[in-house]
Parts: structure tokens; C-alpha cells; sequence
């Protein structure tokens, strides 16, 4: 790709990037949010149009009007959000767009057989005939990936493939990619975690504002200088964790239970405190999260919240006495995405601001004006709307929605996701100055370094209950991971 | 057999469950319900919603909606019957207004997926439009009077059966083997599932949605015949409020609204529980205002029931 330029109303995305890409490689793309790699990766695969530049495929120059063309010449493309049908199967999802079969009927043992080769050639089991709907992300992630071994592909671009994935599965998962990096096929492979990086990556393109910085050979360079080229400036990757001592309880979970998912968890959290909370995928802690939070209703069991028993009859509830979540998943529950910056970061302040029924846009627009000058977060303005935002920037301004609100309790479920190392060390900084301020905080998540770093205690589920309870200071990963596998020391 | 699939069929059993159990009860409460002559008479005056719910459904799968089905009904209906009345041949007459219910469908389509209108907002109208286009081109009044071979259309028997029931299950037959065994099918669940999955799949978006529209228009044409067979009559005001009415046995069917999900032999059950009701409420003599009480309570009382087996899994 060389010279490629685009823009969006009001922002140039890239800004004439080249990125050059060798067969049977794997080239790592580092940028941080909003550096342009998305946008790259969408002009290769055809999703989107590029505003100038130009293609070249094997030295050819290429045009590559929308996904088809992309499909045709052996470019394949797994997004970080996995793009599969629900309802249809997993044979009907691996062959879509390219059913088996004559004069437009489909051939469904052809379609049955194909899926089941290509799965076991990845060397997992699926059943062909399962509704994607119902699989686990890591199961999708893998047929995302079947999916994509149509035919013969050149060039495979994977989005934070391993966001959603277990350790294990992650190993699975670069088992794959060597198998294709083997056969010629060339991976361009973007992710935020470093060790990753280091480990899967040949060469590396690292973006930055809609440039290209360099390209250079894995080898030649440290996790400390990429770090330094994405951001621009030197960033420690550090987990700048200052403890305060904790002051009084202001939560309290008490046995709580929910039928397949949570038995008897009890905990408390004390003002100022970071809980971190630890486990594999499915052990219950969004979960426990969203039972927290009022989002649902626990079968047993009950929560306190300084001293007194919450009356979770929903999150309204648990927003009054000052508990609020930060989902895992910002898009879909975290932010209405259609709605500007100002909207958003006073929708739960409503209630406060609103007279008769009408809303005090002065007050409003002053109330998210001071959380984004506060936290940093980078618009255009106000009236933005959230979905033009960067996923930094996005769970800056979930975090000041809460913020303005005024809650003693912050349930944060993987805060740092798919945000790169810039913004994880600025949401980090938050963490430790809204601690300071008093306020509590649950954290839940996936990377061990991040919960050991940021956590003052750590709290690790296996299978719903309470495997262990630590200390963070003095604890080991090992020690997390063998509690979380539900070996207890 | 998965979860899901059993699920599905679960729900399919339940409302074909509730058809049977309205047919008992009909039975129990009048000795005029189960008949081999008023059975055949539900059938058939429910094939007129019945095809134009196939069309519907298909539109709905998609994840759209078509509100102009009935104006498509009475335009495409005074064309035929003009053209009947030019001395047109019956096979080209048919045509006509086949296609031109076909043309407006396509039109509906195009809007959607070229313009980037909104279903709702591009076949509104087209509702307002082909209705204004029927009455304009009729000035307002009904084309009657055809050969009794056109009637036959709507009062010819093929060993009893009437053969609008014949058409209706024909319409079925084809409208089930497209939707599970060809491509086409499959990307109608697909775009409705996941739109921009499908995009990004390679598979034509576009192009898919555009016929889906066509395709409602198509049948809308081939219901407008049997109307203008049965009544021996095209009429400009004809097929007002069929849209709600295919719509409902869709929704009754168990097809979602979001799109992605449901069968056309719902729609059947559902366009036949909507026809078995107003006959029997016919029946039992009870009042047309009361019946439409009934038919919004039964359309509501369907979906609910839905949405609760939906929440009880969540829980």
C-alpha cells in the first residue's frame, strides 16, 4: 500500500501511510486508538474507499472496489468485532457469501463437510450445525478464522484477535497462524499487547496521527521504544499504583448467588481500595458485576452499600446509592453512540439537571465540559458524537458519565480493553486519583500484570464461587492463575 | 438436535398449538365451524393475506418492512382488470399487473438500498403513491366485469379445492425451498442477522434487498388477481389496511421484527389463525367492532407470549 490517503468529515484518518507486507510474514501493525490502523486494514479489505494511493498485490497494482474484489485476490480480514450471523449456523457462517452449490441452491452436505475439514484443520472441534449465537467469543474467534481459509488466501489481517481469548486459546491461536505463515500466507496482525508482539511478530509498521512512523524488524527494537514511537513521547508501561490507606467499607457483598453463575461470593470494599477481580473466561465476574449493579437480580444472597441493604430492583436503584458499572462492553452498554460527547456524559445526571422536565443545557454543557477537561478527553467538541471517538477516549467519557454523577463505587469490567498503552497509563492515573478522593473501585480483569499492578487486594473466581482471596502486594501471577484454575494453594 | 433449533420448533408447536385449540373451541361453541364447505371457506378467503404475508415475511427476515403491499393490491389490480378490459389476452393481463406490482416493489428497493431511505419512510411512500396512481388512473371508480375464465381464478375447484387455496400452497411450497435450500434464502437471514457481516462476507447487500422488495411487490400483484377474480371487481380502494394484516400473521408466525429470524410456515399458521378467528367470530355472530378488539388483543397476546419464553431464558 503506498501513499494512502483519507479523511472523514472533520478528521484526515490516514494521511498518505504506505505499508509494506512480505509473504510469510507476520507484520505487526502498533498504533495507539485513533492512529489510523483500522482504517488501513478497511481500505485493504475493501469496506471502505480510499481518498487516494495506491494498492499493489504481488507488484501488480490492484483496485479493490468493496469486500468481494478483497476476497477475490486473497485478502482476508477478522475483525476485533467478530462479524458473524447469530441465528445461522456455523457451516451456513463459514460459507457465506460463497455457499456450495449450483443455480443458487445450496449444497448443505458440501456446506456441512467444508466447514467440518477446515475446523479440524485449526484442530478444533465445533459442531457445523450449531447456531454461531450460541458459541463462547473464543468458539466465534475460530470460526472467524475457518472462515477466512476459503480458498487460498494471501494475506490475513487479524484485529486484537486475542482480546477475548484465554491463554491457552491464545496458543492455539499462534499455533494457527505459524501453520499459515508456513504455507506463504502473509498475517498483518494488530494488537495493543506488547509481550504478543514480541512473540508472534517478524517486522513492524507502527503508526501514528494518521502517519507512518517506521517499519522495522522485531528483533532491532524494544517493547520501550515502540512504546515511545506510537505515543509520540516516552510513556513508562508501568502500573503507576499509589496506594492510599483505606478508609471505612462502603460495600459489602454477602453469599450471593445466581442460578449457573455465581455461589456464594462475599467480599467487601473499602473507600479508597482498588479490588481487583480475577478468573478465566466464564468464571462469573461480569457476572457479579452486573448483579452489583442492579443489572440483574441475584437468587440469594444481598448487597450492602454503607451499611445498608441495596434494594436492587434494577440500576436505578444502584446509581441512587452511588454504585455504578463500567461494562465490558462500552459500545453496546456503556454509551449511546449516536448521542454528542455532552449527552452521554449527562445522562445519568439528568435527574439533577433537569427542572420540570426540562433540561438546563448550561448546566449541562458546564457539567461535561468540566469531566472533559478533566479526564482529557480528546473532541472536537461537545456535540461530537461518541461513535466518531477513539475506544480511549469512549471509556474516558463512560468513566466521566459516572463521574459527574457523583458515585462512591466504580464496578469497572476490563477498563483497559483494546485501549492502547497511552490511555491505559491515563485511565490508570484516573484510578489512582479517584481512589485518593475516596471513591472504590472494582476492577475486573483478563491481564494478570494489570490486576497484580493496580489492585490493593485481589479477589480470583473459579466456576462462580471464591477460589482466594490476596493480598496484591507480595502476590505472584502463579499464584492468581492456580486459584483461578481452581487449584487453591 | 441443538437448543436453539428445538427452541425454534418449540415455538413454531405452540403456534399451531393455538391454531388447533382455536379450532376446537370454534367446534365446541358452533356445529357450523367444522365443515368440510366452511373450512374450505376460511381458506380461501385467508389466501388473499396469506400470499401477501409470504412476501412479507421475506421483507421482514431482511430486517425491513413494506407498508405499501396493499396499494400495490388495488394498483396492481386495475391494471390487470384495464388491461382485461382492452381486449388484452388473460396470460398478458396477468402479467401486467404482476409486474407492475413487481416495478413498484423494485422501486420500494431501490430507495431503500440505493437512497438509503428507511423502509418504513421509502414504502410509505409508495403506499400513498400507488394508492393516489389506482384512483388517478381509474378516476376513482371500479373496473368490473370479466370473463368467466378469469373468475375461475378465484371460483374454480380442482377436485374441491378452491384454487386460491391451491395458489396459496403453491406459493408456500416455493417461498419454504427458497428460504432454507437456496443462496438467495440464506442471505435474506443473513442480512437480516447481521447486516454489515454480510457485506464483509462478500455477499451483494444490495442487490439481495432490492429483490426482497420485488419479490413482496410480485406477490402483492398475484394477490391483487385473485381479488379481482373473487369479486369480479378491481377496485382503487381496494386492499386498504392489508399491509397490518400481513404484517400481523408475519409477527403471529413468529418471524422477528429485527429481522434474521422465522419461517414462512408461521406466517402460513399465523395468516390462518387471523382467518379461522374472524370466520368463527363471524360464526358466533359477535359484532365487526368487537371482532377487531379480538384480532388486536390475539396480535399482542402472540408477541408477548414470545418475548416472555425470551426473557424466562435470560433469567
Amino acid at each position: 500500500m503506498r501513499g494512502i490517503r483519507k479523511s472523514f468529515p472533520g478528521v484526515v484518518a490516514l494521511d498518505g501511510v504506505s505499508l509494506e507486507v512480505r509473504a510469510g510474514e507476520v507484520h505487526v501493525l502498533l498504533g495507539e486508538n485513533g492512529a489510523g490502523k483500522s482504517t488501513l486494514m478497511k481500505i485493504l479489505s475493501g469496506a471502505l474507499a480510499k481518498d487516494d494511493g495506491e494498492i499493489l498485490l504481488g507488484g501488480e497494482p490492484v483496485s479493490i472496489p468493496g469486500p468481494r474484489e478483497a476476497h477475490e485476490r486473497g485478502i482476508r480480514i477478522i475483525y476485533q468485532e467478530l462479524n458473524l450471523v447469530p441465528h445461522l449456523s456455523v457451516a451456513e457462517n463459514i460459507a457465506l457469501g460463497r455457499e456450495p452449490g449450483r443455480l443458487g441452491w445450496v449444497d448443505r452436505r458440501a456446506q456441512d463437510h467444508e466447514a467440518r475439514q477446515r475446523l479440524g484443520r485449526l484442530g478444533v472441534e465445533i459442531d457445523p450445525r450449531a447456531p454461531v449465537g450460541e458459541l463462547g467469543v473464543a468458539r466465534q474467534q475460530m470460526v472467524e478464522v475457518a472462515k477466512a481459509l476459503e480458498g487460498e488466501p494471501r494475506i490475513i489481517v487479524m484485529d486484537e484477535p486475542t482480546s477475548a481469548l484465554t491463554t491457552t486459546e491464545i496458543h492455539e491461536l499462534f499455533a494457527t497462524i505459524e501453520r499459515l505463515t508456513a504455507r506463504g500466507v502473509a498475517v498483518v496482525y494488530i494488537s495493543h499487547r506488547m509481550e504478543e508482539v514480541t512473540r508472534i511478530g517478524h517486522r513492524v509498521t507502527v503508526l501514528r496521527d494518521g502517519r507512518h512512523v517506521t517499519t522495522r524488524a522485531i528483533s532491532e527494537v524494544t517493547v520501550a521504544e515502540l512504546v515511545k514511537l506510537m505515543a509520540g513521547r516516552e510513556v513508562t508501561e508501568h502500573f503507576p499504583r499509589r496506594r492510599t490507606p483505606p478508609g471505612e467499607e462502603v460495600l459489602r457483598a454477602e453469599g450471593l448467588s445466581r442460578a449457573g453463575v455465581l455461589h456464594d461470593v462475599s467480599f467487601t470494599l473499602r473507600r479508597g481500595e482498588v479490588l481487583g477481580v480475577a478468573g478465566l473466561m466464564g468464571a462469573g465476574r461480569t457476572e457479579l458485576a452486573r448483579v452489583l449493579a442492579g443489572a440483574d437480580r441475584p437468587d440469594a444472597g444481598r448487597v450492602l452499600v454503607q451499611g445498608r441493604p441495596l434494594a436492587a430492583r434494577g440500576p436505578k436503584d444502584a446509581i441512587e446509592r452511588g454504585l455504578a458499572l463500567l461494562p465490558e462492553d462500552r459500545k453496546t452498554q456503556g454509551l449511546v453512540l449516536g448521542l454528542s460527547v455532552r449527552a452521554n456524559v449527562a445522562l445519568p445526571s439528568l435527574p439533577r439537571l433537569a427542572k420540570l422536565g426540562v433540561v438546563d443545557e448550561a448546566g449541562e454543557s458546564e457539567l461535561a465540559q468540566r469531566q472533559t477537561d478533566d479526564l482529557r478527553i480528546r473532541t472536537t467538541g461537545l456535540a461530537q458524537l461518541v461513535g466518531q471517538l477513539s475506544g480511549g477516549n469512549q471509556q474516558k467519557v463512560v468513566l466521566g458519565k459516572w463521574l459527574a454523577a457523583d458515585v462512591d463505587v466504580l464496578l469497572m469490567d476490563e477498563p483497559t480493553r483494546g485501549i492502547d498503552v497511552a490511555a491505559k497509563v491515563e485511565i490508570y492515573e484516573l484510578m489512582n486519583r479517584l481512589t485518593a478522593q475516596g471513591k472504590a473501585i472494582l476492577m475486573i480483569s483478563s491481564e494478570l500484570p494489570e490486576v497484580l499492578g493496580m489492585s490493593d487486594r485481589i479477589l480470583v473466581l473459579a466456576r462462580g464461587r471464591v477460589a482466594a482471596e490476596l493480598q496484591a502486594r507480595g502476590a505472584t501471577q502463579e499464584q492468581v492463575l492456580a486459584a483461578a484454575l481452581g487449584q487453591a494453594s | 438436535m441443538s437448543l436453539a433449533s428445538l427452541k425454534r420448533q418449540g415455538r413454531e408447536l405452540g403456534t399451531l398449538g393455538g391454531l388447533l385449540a382455536l379450532g376446537l373451541l370454534l367446534t365446541a361453541l358452533t356445529p357450523h365451524f367444522l365443515t368440510v364447505s366452511n373450512l374450505l371457506n376460511v381458506m380461501e378467503q385467508t389466501s388473499i393475506n396469506a400470499v401477501i404475508a409470504v412476501g412479507m415475511t421475506f421483507v421482514i427476515l431482511s430486517g425491513g418492512i413494506d407498508l405499501s403491499v396493499g396499494s400495490l393490491v388495488a394498483l396492481s389490480g386495475v391494471v390487470m382488470a384495464s388491461a382485461l378490459h382492452a381486449g388484452a389476452p388473460i396470460p398478458v393481463a396477468l402479467l401486467a399487473g404482476l409486474l407492475t406490482g413487481a416495478f413498484c416493489g423494485l422501486v420500494n428497493g431501490s430507495l431503500v438500498t440505493l437512497g438509503r431511505l428507511p423502509p418504513f419512510i421509502a414504502t410509505l411512500g409508495m403506499m400513498s403513491v400507488a394508492r393516489g396512481a389506482a384512483l388517478l388512473f381509474t378516476d376513482g371508480r371500479p373496473v368490473s366485469g370479466f370473463d368467466a375464465s378469469f373468475r375461475s381464478l378465484a371460483t374454480g375447484r380442482v377436485l374441491l379445492v378452491p384454487v386460491p387455496v391451491l395458489i396459496t400452497l403453491a406459493v408456500y411450497a416455493v417461498a419454504h425451498l427458497v428460504l432454507t435450500r437456496t443462496r438467495f434464502g440464506r442471505y435474506v437471514y443473513a442480512i437480516g442477522g447481521n447486516e454489515e457481516a454480510s457485506r464483509l462476507s462478500g455477499v451483494p447487500v444490495r442487490f439481495h434487498k432490492t429483490m426482497v422488495y420485488a419479490l413482496s411487490g410480485l406477490v402483492s400483484g398475484l394477490a391483487a388477481a385473485v381479488l379481482t377474480a373473487r369479486l369480479n371487481s378491481a377496485q382503487p380502494i381496494a386492499g386498504m389496511m392489508y399491509e397490518l394484516d400481513a404484517i400481523a400473521a408475519t409477527v403471529i408466525g413468529g418471524t422477528s421484527l429485527l429481522g434474521g429470524q422465522g419461517r414462512v410456515s408461521g406466517t402460513l399458521i399465523g395468516a390462518l389463525i387471523m382467518g379461522v378467528l374472524r370466520n368463527g367470530l363471524n360464526l358466533l355472530g359477535i359484532s365487526s367492532f368487537l371482532q377487531q378488539v379480538v384480532i388486536g388483543l390475539v396480535i399482542v397476546g402472540a408477541v408477548l407470549f414470545d418475548s416472555l419464553l425470551k426473557t424466562g431464558e435470560r433469567r
